[in-house]
């Protein structure tokens, strides 16, 4: 019962959080909303018994990759000129359509969940069965992923290392 | 009593923590003036420690300024943040057996999701600020404490894997006759470090490097929201300490022959002390290194170190299943 009381808390943080993320013009302000929104999404995740993929929410999503987004931001120095171009990006005429289309996904998946009963999930999923899936049915999806990470590594480091190439050869120039 | 235990545990940690941070400022600079050959704070009270109160005072009865040109609501929110993901942190800690407020069995994952969300206090006070050296240090910030979350995780895997669980509990149940520092040495190295650097403390705490930019990402900051992010970071001290006696150091468990003859939690207690110790030794004896340098180090050595650990660790353990 209490864990229903918290889904519902949870669920509700979550959409807030979502809606304030996407209507906030300030950059920074969005992406604490979208923290918050992932975090919320990690108590979900531990009420209905996926505590593993709770904590890899937390400390890959919340710790790491919006920490990078944050990164970029401040690397970017927005300030009240973002804010004023992110204004005029919110006009009705640009989100209405979008809207529409996901308003009626979501009546879809209202009447599809309706159909269904029962809870999805009953057992708790332990990080050991994760690991196990992960390196026995799903091993080859595992390796792909494994090797687009490659591939961007690679690619990153090659654009970076052309830059790095260049001050040097402007620094010899300029001696 | 056992349903009330992890409220009480609660409340003694909160309050403990606030303290034994305030504390920790007069102890650790008493105990740097002894390593480096002066005296410290002695003036107020038996050895100085009025020196706590006096602090304390002025913080508290400071003005509580926010700069005009600063970014209000993220401002504030900024110190907060440190504080609250430390405080979590201490939830998955166990101090005894049975003395811990929660046994998840993804303690370890708790913990390293609090250190990471310890991160934004730190950027978002340093952009929050609108001030060069404040956002510098913000950057610095970011780039050194996302790499070190990675070397943190990659050299917990090794103990993970000798226990076979992330739980702080069965990982301290593990180390009954032999503790990690001997079969995980190279992952206590590294951990130790990328401990540092996430705590964001001397030799490591570019972020702030008071020589090069003024005070970095808390220049702007006064008063009681100043004292915020020097709990958060003393609160990460005390995590970090605690962490380290857990996953290597046998956590509650004493020395072997006369580890019965004091209570567990006497042990636990004692060995974070002398972790705390050896972190002001550190901060008293080394410089600190220039950014590209610790960066360096850390893809360059520690990430190798990790993974070599990883290899090595797991195929010991599987030559030993095969030899059983």
């Amino acid at each position: 019962m209490l864990e229903i009381v918290f889904f519902y808390i949870a669920a509700t943080v979550a959409l807030m959080a979502t809606v304030m993320a996407m209507t906030r013009p300030n950059a920074i302000h969005a992406l604490i909303y979208l923290i918050v929104s992932l975090l919320a999404v990690a108590v979900i995740f531990f009420l209905i018994g996926a505590p593993f993929a709770a904590a890899l929410e937390i400390v890959i999503y919340a710790g790491a990759i919006m920490v990078l987004f944050v990164f970029v931001i401040m690397m970017l120095n927005l300030g009240e000129k973002g804010n004023k171009q992110e204004r005029q990006w919110l006009q009705p005429s640009i989100w209405a359509g979008p809207a529409i289309l996901s308003a009626i996904l979501l009546i879809e998946l209202i009447l599809v969940i309706s159909q269904t009963n029962g809870p999805v999930s009953v057992a708790a999923v332990s990080a050991k069965q994760v690991g196990l899936s992960l390196f026995g049915p799903y091993v080859l999806a595992v390796e792909i992923a494994s090797m687009l990470l490659l591939a961007g590594l690679v690619g990153s480091f090659h654009l970076g290392r052309r830059y790095l190439d260049r001050d040097n050869l402007e620094k010899q120039g300029g001696q | 009593m056992s349903e009330l235990m992890p409220v009480i545990l609660a409340l003694t940690i909160l309050i403990g923590g606030v303290a034994g941070a305030a504390v920790l400022t007069w102890f650790e600079r008493r105990l740097l003036g002894v390593w480096q050959d002066r005296y410290g704070p002695n003036r107020l009270g038996p050895f100085g420690v009025g020196q706590v109160a006096a602090d304390m005072i002025k913080l508290l009865f400071k003005d509580d300024w926010v700069p005009p040109f600063a970014d209000k609501l993220v401002f504030i929110f900024a110190p907060t943040a440190i504080v609250v993901a430390m405080m979590m942190g201490f939830a998955v800690v166990p101090f005894a057996p049975g003395m811990m407020i929660i046994d998840v069995n993804i303690g370890l994952l708790f913990f390293l999701g609090m250190t990471s969300l310890a991160v934004y206090s730190v950027l978002l006070g340093g952009l929050a600020s609108n001030n060069k050296y404040a956002l510098l240090g913000g950057l610095r910030s970011a780039a050194q404490m996302v790499s070190y979350e990675v070397f943190m995780g990659l050299s917990l895997i090794g103990v993970v894997m000798m226990s076979g669980s992330f739980s702080l509990v069965d990982i301290v149940e593990a180390q009954t006759d032999v503790w990690f520092c001997f079969s995980q040495i190279l992952g206590l190295f590294v951990f130790i470090i990328a401990g540092i650097a996430e705590s964001h403390r001397l030799p490591f705490d570019l972020p702030e490097a008071e020589h090069e930019l003024t005070a970095g990402f808390h220049t702007e900051y006064g008063g009681m929201k100043f004292a915020m992010f020097m709990l958060g970071e003393y609160l990460g001290l005390m995590l970090i300490s605690c962490m380290i006696v857990t996953l290597f150091f046998g956590g509650w468990h004493g020395p072997m022959l006369i580890g019965h003859w004091l209570p567990p939690f006497f042990w636990f207690s004692f060995k974070v002390f002398v972790v705390i110790c050896f972190f002001v030794l550190l901060r008293a004896a080394i410089p600190r290194p220039r950014y590209d340098q610790l960066m360096s180090l850390g893809w360059k050595v520690m990430l190798p170190i990790t993974l070599v650990n990883i290899v090595v660790t797991g195929a010991v353990l599987l030559w030993m299943e095969g030899a059983a």
